[in-house]
């Protein structure tokens, strides 16, 4: 596979097993499905295996706490195969199906537990992480996450309170067997000890990037609620001529909507907001507006389109039809000539993610490319869908995390402006087609086409 | 504040000098205040460990001034120098010392974030004092075994009375503990962006012997023509140069080497030639010159006078129009220093712009200087990690080259004759 040298840098030589250890509601399954998210979206290959859900499937109807009781032999019994049966499936992933890490989401609250997924892990050459999360004494995080537990399968036919007695019993269960990691003993395992989710972190052996990357993307997340509002510039002179890139100021519609932007911003009554832009014209046009102190980011600028810079799509079409159509065939990883590619955009866009994670409360004035893949981060969008997320000139969308997500308000601001968004196409030129097209090619210059690859395949 | 705790020879000004150093080159004003420094100014003469007993009085009265006055220069780096960030490099082994420093620092406003060194094994503090405690001048005097035991003895001094931070009583602090140089650490309380930038690089980096070894592409067609960027190949000469290169790097035996190279297509055929996996970043493209993109020196001249006397002017901040700055390659350079620092030994084949930032990371250099440090083609510069610094070997590896290095001409006035431009351009076909 191609993936290292894409990056460029190799992420892993042998794929990654990280294994959760903590007691029920101490956010393994929250923290879990975040690192997923986040590894998937620069681009590795990960995915999470929930042994709840293993068992949820198998025991059809949750009955009480009862089933966890460690007296319980059909329990047990029940879910130790459920247990190997994940393993197994992270096995198909990690072996058979290119995936390159796999996050194994349990308590495995028991040392006999752990030893077995060493030997898994060790028998089938997956290097082992383990996250350790544990609370302290705030209390306020321990209910954010048992909430989280009163919207499962588990409790659909209960009340809040029936649920909440219930699944503390739960927790009892697994607490007299509860071995925690020894940093005497297990020195010389990989892990990371999470105490009060984002407070303080002890790590332990860090092994490699891939294991470097994922301590300082947990190191950086926390739970405090907040909002990240998403917006593009207003609406520019080029965006007017239908022209794509270039650096033009805002058009007479752009600047009204910068001041609908201001009031809205006013309405909300946001506690601490940050404003940030990018280095373009038509985005810090735009903060002026709001009439707050506002950072420019350079990662920010929207994608560079090369030869392409300040053209129309017609014009492309007419000039470039070969790599108009290679940009429809793959929309993702296609590079303009001398510019670049949606895939190049979120290995830059990537620092103002882990900031984002940091902060609170933040207004991103961007762009139109820069904004979809911001989007696909916190909803969670394949490669395959990222460049056709609908993000249309002045409207606000409003990501408030909610339990395991993020919920999206839309705010359409009502200044008109057009439309800029352009779909898949429904025909698409054939791989035959583009070949007979480029050896038709005369006149092409052998530079564009050197310098980005493209695979007919 | 950055403030080192941790008994001597646990790698604290280490520590300091590289993260000061890392700082300065991502931007931001960083300096360290060594203690130790300060003593050795008002004690011109060390005689033995018995300074640091501590039942010392005269000693303590010393050693208290110099601290309050490193504490006084760092307020006046943070208000009359514009610093952002001051790294003190002592023991604070006791709690007493460290509260002073906390009160300090509340009353001036300024956010403390502790470093910590905690090491116990016997052979890597044996190795630190080998290898920097006795070239210090306290030592001039002394042979080596004496002044092994004598510091020896003067480290007892402190562990009677060190105090380490501590997971539960300074919960409310922001510190990180490092365990036997990075096995292990402890992180409470990052409170912003830049100590979550601090604790990610002392994550990252290690003191595995090992050698960085920065060239650049061999001689491309648009060098011979005095052209700059664009992305061609290899000239004749170029293509020699990479088969030398391959014979150097075998003649090096150098272990589990990796080979990084940029997207542009003379990095890679220089790679090629060494026929070993090489892996490709963007990042290592050289600088974007945007509208000047494939001219010569001259055709900037001639299409773009003021753009051309703007750059001379300040060569580091620059931005080329529709293309970057020396500042911005330094930005986009960032990851590839981290991941050298994780990494062993290193060979990255790169371009000018591009060698010129790397290597005023590894040597310490200033803005102003980075942007005319001499990377000339067909050299091969080895970095090896040594004391405090770095140890640079530079190999030529005689085969001819045009010479691509523009010194900043004595003329950067924007109302200049063409010919004081051009005075520093090198030779072109």
């Amino acid at each position: 596979m191609k993936r290292g040298l894409k990056s460029g840098i190799c992420m892993t030589n042998c794929p990654t097993l990280i294994v959760t250890v903590g007691l029920p509601a101490r956010g393994k399954t929250y923290i879990s499905k975040k690192l997923t998210r986040y590894l998937n979206w620069i681009d590795v290959p990960t995915k999470e295996f929930n042994v709840g859900q293993y068992r949820r499937e198998c025991v059809k109807i949750y009955k009480s706490f009862e089933f966890f009781r460690p007296d319980n032999e059909e329990g047990l019994k029940i879910r130790k195969q459920c247990a190997l049966a994940a393993l197994n499936d992270v096995r198909q992933f990690l072996t058979d199906e290119g995936g390159q890490v796999a996050v194994f989401d349990a308590t495995n609250t028991t040392r006999e537990r752990r030893e077995t997924i060493l030997r898994f892990a060790e028998q089938n050459g997956f290097k082992v992480f383990s996250l350790w999360n544990l609370f302290s004494e705030l209390q306020n995080i321990f209910n954010t996450f048992i909430l989280l537990k009163l919207g499962s399968p588990d409790y659909t036919h209960c009340n809040t309170e029936e649920a909440v007695a219930d699944f503390m019993k739960r927790i009892k269960c697994y607490e007299n067997s509860y071995q925690p990691l020894d940093e005497e003993l297990d020195r010389d395992l990989s892990f990371i000890k999470i105490i009060d989710v984002g407070r303080r972190y002890l790590v332990n052996r860090v092994q490699d990037h891939i294991q470097s990357r994922i301590v300082y993307y947990l190191m950086n997340i926390h739970i405090t609620p907040r909002s990240i509002y998403l917006c593009r510039h207003g609406e520019s002179d080029l965006n007017i001529k239908g022209r794509i890139g270039g650096d033009s100021g805002l058009s007479a519609r752009g600047k009204e909507f910068a001041k609908s932007l201001g009031q809205f911003i006013q309405s909300q009554n946001i506690h601490d907001l940050k404003v940030w832009t990018s280095q373009m014209k038509r985005t810090i046009q735009t903060a002026e507006a709001v009439g707050v102190p506002y950072e420019q980011w350079k990662a920010l600028n929207e994608i560079d389109a090369g030869v392409c810079e300040e053209l129309t799509y017609e014009e492309i079409q007419q000039r470039y039809p070969l790599e108009f159509a290679l940009r429809d065939q793959d929309k993702y990883r296609y590079r303009y000539p001398k510019g670049e590619s949606y895939e190049d955009l979120v290995q830059r866009l990537e620092p103002v993610i882990m900031e984002l994670e940091r902060q609170e409360n933040v207004l991103v004035i961007c762009h139109q490319a820069v904004m979809r893949c911001l989007l696909a981060y916190f909803l969670d969008k394949t490669a395959e869908e990222l460049p056709y997320l609908k993000c249309p000139l002045h409207t606000v969308l409003k990501l408030t995390p909610m339990a395991y997500g993020c919920k999206v308000e839309s705010v359409c601001l009502n200044v008109d402006a057009v439309n800029t968004h352009r779909d898949r196409p429904s025909v698409r030129l054939t791989n035959t087609h583009i070949i007979r097209m480029y050896c038709s090619m005369s006149v092409y210059s052998s530079r564009f086409l050197g310098v980005h690859k493209f695979s007919l395949y | 504040m950055i403030v080192m705790v941790g008994l001597p020879a646990r790698g604290k000004t280490y520590i300091s000098k590289k993260l000061t150093r890392y700082l300065n080159w991502i931007g931001v004003p960083t300096q360290v205040f060594n203690l130790g420094q300060y003593r050795r100014e008002v004690v011109q003469t060390y005689k033995n460990y018995e300074f640091f007993r501590p039942d010392n009085e005269e000693a303590m009265k010393i050693r208290r001034s110099c601290a309050s006055n490193a504490l006084k220069d760092i307020a006046n780096y943070f208000t009359k120098e514009q610093g952002q960030v001051a790294v003190f490099d002592a023991t604070n082994t006791t709690r007493e010392r460290r509260g002073a420093i906390i009160s300090f620092a509340k009353e001036k406003g300024y956010k403390v974030f502790f470093i910590e060194s905690v090491c116990d094994d016997p052979e890597i503090i044996e190795a630190n004092i080998m290898q920097v405690k006795l070239s210090s001048p306290d030592y001039e005097n002394y042979d080596k075994e004496e002044a092994l035991v004598d510091f020896l003895k003067r480290i007892d001094c402190y562990k009677m009375s060190y105090v380490p931070l501590d997971e539960e009583k300074d919960r409310h602090l922001s510190f990180i503990k490092i365990f036997n140089v990075g096995s292990r650490y402890l992180v409470n309380r990052v409170q912003d962006h830049i100590q979550s930038r601090i604790v990610y690089y002392l994550m990252n980096i290690h003191v595995t012997p090992r050698s960085i070894y920065l060239s650049r592409h061999g001689e491309s067609e648009l060098n011979l023509l005095g052209r700059i960027g664009g992305d061609t190949g290899l000239s004749s000469q170029g293509q020699k140069y990479a088969k030398a290169l391959a014979e150097f790097i075998r003649g090096q035996s150098i272990k589990d080497l990796k080979v990084w190279t940029s997207h542009m297509k003379r990095t890679i055929q220089t790679a090629e030639a060494l026929g070993v996996p090489y892996e490709q970043w963007k990042a290592l493209n050289e600088i974007d010159a945007g509208v000047c993109e494939e001219m010569t020196y001259e055709e900037i001249q001639a299409t773009h006078p003021e753009e051309f006397a703007l750059r001379d002017q300040d060569k580091y901040r620059y931005r080329y129009p529709k293309g970057e700055s020396y500042e911005d390659l330094v930005h986009r350079l960032e990851p590839v220093i981290m991941e050298l620092e994780r990494q062993e030994n290193v060979l990255v084949i790169c371009h000018q712009a591009v060698m010129r930032c790397l290597l005023a990371y590894f040597l310490d250099k200033s803005a102003d200087d980075l942007p005319y440090l001499k990377c000339p083609l067909h050299t091969v510069l080895k970095l090896t990690p040594l004391a405090y610094g770095c140890k640079v070997e530079s190999f030529y590896l005689n085969i001819q080259a045009v010479n691509t290095h523009r010194d900043r001409p004595t003329n950067v006035n924007v109302a200049r004759k063409p010919e004081e431009a051009l005075q520093t351009v090198p030779e072109h076909l």
